[in-house]
């Protein structure tokens, strides 16, 4: 009896000890997550300028929709939903995100299938692909910047040379083939993450199936089909919406290679309203709507990625 | 057929090897070219010219070398400040039962997912509020809305797979949760920390977007600002050569690091497949 006590004393003591833990960390979540997130949401109702910070009136939905009517009768309609800047910006991050994300997985695959084979120099390509993951973007974009110029650029040479294309092409400031760069680019700096994650799935596969598969005589390519695929596809789901989360929030590489009505993202043209035009409260209201965009991700990840948040598979 | 899968298999190996490491080698190659040379397409280095080193190191307009001075300041106190915080948080969170843990990991996870424009504007009140625009200390702080959840989530998954055994005996032992912490869990926990601290650099180093948008000065930047502000008005005024010089300098220290720890970050990567 005084021993059961005594670990009931023992257990309370550390979930105090946990709390005062926990503490820090929370106040500092709070502080640079929950309260900018709640004032960021408050700036998107009310008409808040950049220069008068304090200084916003409520405005309600007026920033998402609002309609006016003009003394002659006519209904006009405003507001981010109604702005055709807006959904361009949309429609782009949904393309950029869908293609580069396919790309990515396609790519990572490969990539991981071929790391996961054993062969003679296999450490060597597993560091050469963490080259392009380690670059900051800043300077992965000035890079093919630069490559992809279009008068002394690598590429326009190279492809010449192969006989790819008949002229030089500006392939970041033409707005036919500026998207297609800014996904290139993407697809190159992040396939070794998606390679990486994938591979740690591919891992997890009991070598003996392949034996008894070859064994069997089954071809190599039902074996994937068949057995592999299946059994890694919780690991590239997970891969995929972790990428896809990071896809439709993406900044620096758009605004440093393209930036153009053709590549202009959600994050950016928030960013533009937010600080360079001085539209404070109606930025704010677009990156509002990108966050929810991305919190019906972030929910969909947590389900369907099957997170482990109790922690009793690691014990 | 044998022989042919094998010479098809190390092409692909080839070609990735090749997809992945060109363009840096490429940057390099561009870095030591000066003059006129820099607009001729050379695939092999044709000179070893130290010019646009010297142009990024000694020229006093773009302030480069402060530049990298003030990204090792935040990028380093930002990962002490996140480590600190994470090591005792997540010990809490792996190890001890208490109610509203989950929600905690999953409201941790969702924070470490946040696009961070979503929080600019309020980030932007409070850092001109507290009086930090355009000082180090705005970024150091905006940076840990990114660090802090990655090195929690990446510590508790690392201490969940510690042995409970080891713990129980410095319970019986009479250890309280805090010399358990120091004592007993930070040696193993070291490698742990290593990488976590890595990555989380990493990440500081090369943020952008707060860099951009909450400092002013050319004195204040940090290194990614300070290269892409190196470019001119106009597409000819860009100076490419110190461009590529001064990319390879902030580069390469970090794919040393990478390449002596990569089997240290792939694990770290990998664990909860949490973003780098």
């Amino acid at each position: 009896m005084a021993f059961s006590t005594g670990e009931i004393s023992l257990e309370q003591q550390r979930v105090k000890a946990a709390r005062m833990f926990l503490i820090p960390m929370i106040v500092m979540l709070f502080v640079v997550a929950g309260w900018p997130l709640f004032r960021s949401i408050y700036f998107s109702f009310t008409n808040t300028s950049l220069t008068n910070l304090s200084g916003g009136e409520w405005v309600g939905f007026d920033n998402y929709l609002n309609r006016r009517e003009l003394s002659s009768g006519r209904v006009v309609w405003r507001g981010t939903l109604v702005d055709p800047d807006w959904w361009n910006a949309v429609w782009n991050t949904i393309k950029f995100s869908f293609v580069s994300v396919s790309l990515e997985t396609i790519f990572g695959l490969i990539v991981a299938l071929v790391l996961n084979a054993e062969f003679k120099g296999r450490g060597l390509v597993r560091a050469a692909i963490l080259i392009p993951w380690a670059i900051p973007t800043v300077v992965s974009a000035r890079m093919w910047q630069w490559m992809l110029n279009d008068q002394f650029g690598i590429i326009n040479d190279l492809f010449l040379r192969l006989g790819l294309i008949s002229q030089k092409i500006a392939w970041t400031a033409d707005p036919d083939y500026s998207m297609a760069a800014v996904i290139a680019v993407d697809v190159w700096k992040t396939t070794p993450f998606m390679a990486l994650l994938i591979l740690a799935g591919l891992q997890t596969v009991p070598k003996d199936i392949y034996e008894a598969a070859k064994i069997d005589g089954i071809h190599p390519v039902k074996v994937f089909w068949k057995v592999t695929l299946p059994l890694i596809r919780p690991a590239v789901m997970v891969a995929v919406i972790f990428r896809i989360l990071d896809a439709l929030r993406v900044f620096d590489l758009i605004y440093l290679l393209a930036n153009n009505s053709q590549t202009k993202t959600m994050s950016v043209i928030s960013r533009e309203n937010l600080i360079e035009f001085d539209k404070f409260a109606y930025g704010s209201a677009q990156s509002t709507l990108l966050f929810c965009i991305i919190l019906v991700f972030v929910s969909l990840y947590i389900w369907l990625g099957k997170v482990d948040l109790s922690g009793e598979a690691g014990r | 057929m044998e022989k042919l899968k094998k010479i098809g298999f190390y092409a692909l190996v080839l070609v990735i090897v090749l997809v992945c490491t060109f363009p840096f080698y490429y940057t390099i190659v561009t870095s030591f070219a000066t003059g006129s040379a820099i607009f001729e397409v050379n695939y092999l280095p044709k000179s070893l010219g130290l010019d646009n080193y010297k142009s990024v190191l000694f020229d006093s307009k773009a302030q480069f070398p402060r530049a990298f001075l003030n990204s090792v300041f935040i990028a380093t106190i930002t990962v002490i400040g996140a480590l600190f915080i994470g090591v005792t948080a997540s010990y809490a969170l792996a190890r001890v039962q208490f109610r509203g843990r989950g929600l905690l990991l999953m409201t941790i996870l969702a924070v470490s997912m946040f696009p961070q424009i979503a929080v600019l504007a309020g980030l932007f009140e409070m850092i001109r509020g507290v009086g930090i625009y355009n000082t180090p200390y705005a970024l150091i702080l905006s940076y840990t809305i990114f660090t802090l959840p990655f090195t929690v989530w990446v510590l508790t998954t690392f201490m969940r797979q510690l042995p409970v055994e080891i713990e129980e005996a410095a319970i019986i032992d009479g250890a309280t949760p805090w010399q358990i912490i120091t004592q007993v869990f930070m040696p193993l926990l070291w490698p742990a920390l290593v990488t976590t601290g890595l990555l989380a650099f990493i990440a500081a180093w090369n943020e952008f977007l707060f860099a951009l948008t909450f400092i002013s000065s050319t004195e204040q930047r940090t290194v990614p600002v300070a290269i892409a502000m190196l470019s001119g008005a106009q597409q000819h005024e860009i100076p490419w050569g110190p461009i590529m010089a001064a990319s390879v300098i902030v580069t390469l220290p970090l794919v040393v690091l990478v390449l002596i720890f990569q089997r240290k970050i792939v694990s770290g990567l990998t664990a909860g497949g949490v973003k780098g």
